[in-house]
């Protein structure tokens, strides 16, 4: 794998991150919902280490650690806060769930006035 | 190349099958094949311990969830999830269509000749990353953590029936 181009990457990211949006708008079950964010999401992890990877570093940073180590940082803050993310909003949809017994995505008007 | 090439068609078809299955568990199980082929890329990329914290988190733990309330709400029949044809799957399926046109025009061109990796090949070793970590990231570390406190607490409040 060592003749990528740092396009292959951002094609895979592009790819991965349009089905994620077009699965938001066309699913109407919540869980199938929240698993196209996570697939956003891990196509934005995927550009990031690509960057991380392939883009060049000046001379005057070269020895330091952390300039080329920003893009695998923001990965690590974005499984934890994806973590976090998912187990509140499943926390959401039991307690939904629990107060209609049904949870498509049509029928949460709620909040509406 | 061609691993690179047989990785990400697996991971296309799987992100595909989310979207177009209409059992939440086949979607679950094409969720977990997109994120070991991502595990295998990000391998490919020379960073290792993210690609098994991509394992370890992703379909260890929040796949494991997913399933669990999927479970748990008896959502697993196909036949409980009768997915409608109608206007707002062609807007989505054009809206995507557009949004991939508008990006791939505007940013690909910028970026074709960046063809040989930068950054050493040990940046992505437990001890390179751990080391920045815990110095230069060690305030956003803390504040991870504090955030992962309040979701516990909050997916407990939620979930509990009384309090």
């Amino acid at each position: 794998m060592t003749g990528n181009n740092l396009a292959d990457y951002l094609t895979l990211g592009l790819i991965m991150f349009s089905i994620g949006a077009v699965g938001v708008i066309v699913r109407r079950n919540p869980i199938v919902i929240f698993m196209c964010i996570e697939l956003m999401l891990n196509a934005v992890n995927l550009t990031f280490l690509a960057f991380a990877r392939f883009t060049p570093t000046t001379a005057a940073l070269a020895d330091r650690a952390e300039s080329f180590m920003s893009g695998q940082m923001m990965v690590v803050f974005v499984m934890a806060v994806a973590a976090a993310e998912v187990a509140v909003g499943l926390g959401i949809i039991m307690a939904i769930y629990r107060l209609r017994n049904e949870i498509d995505i049509d029928e949460m008007n709620l909040l509406k006035g | 190349m061609t691993v690179f090439m047989v990785l990400s068609t697996i991971a296309i078809l799987a992100a595909l099958g989310v979207v177009l299955f209409s059992s939440p568990v086949r979607s679950a199980l094409c969720l977990v094949f997109n994120f070991f082929t991502l595990a295998f890329i990000y391998f490919g990329l020379k960073t290792e311990l993210l690609g098994i914290t991509q394992i370890v988190v992703y379909t260890g733990a929040i796949m494991v969830l997913f399933l669990f309330v999927i479970m748990l709400l008896n959502l697993g029949g196909p036949q409980t999830w009768k997915e409608r044809f109608e206007f707002r799957t062609v807007l989505g399926f054009g809206f995507g269509f557009a949004l991939a046109a508008v990006i791939a025009s505007q940013v690909f061109a910028n970026f074709q000749y960046f063809d040989k990796p930068q950054a050493p090949d040990s940046f992505g070793s437990p001890q390179a990353l751990g080391r920045v970590l815990f110095t230069h990231y060690v305030w956003p570390f803390e504040i991870a953590s504090i955030l992962l406190l309040i979701g516990i607490v909050g997916s407990i409040m939620l979930a509990k029936r009384k309090l």
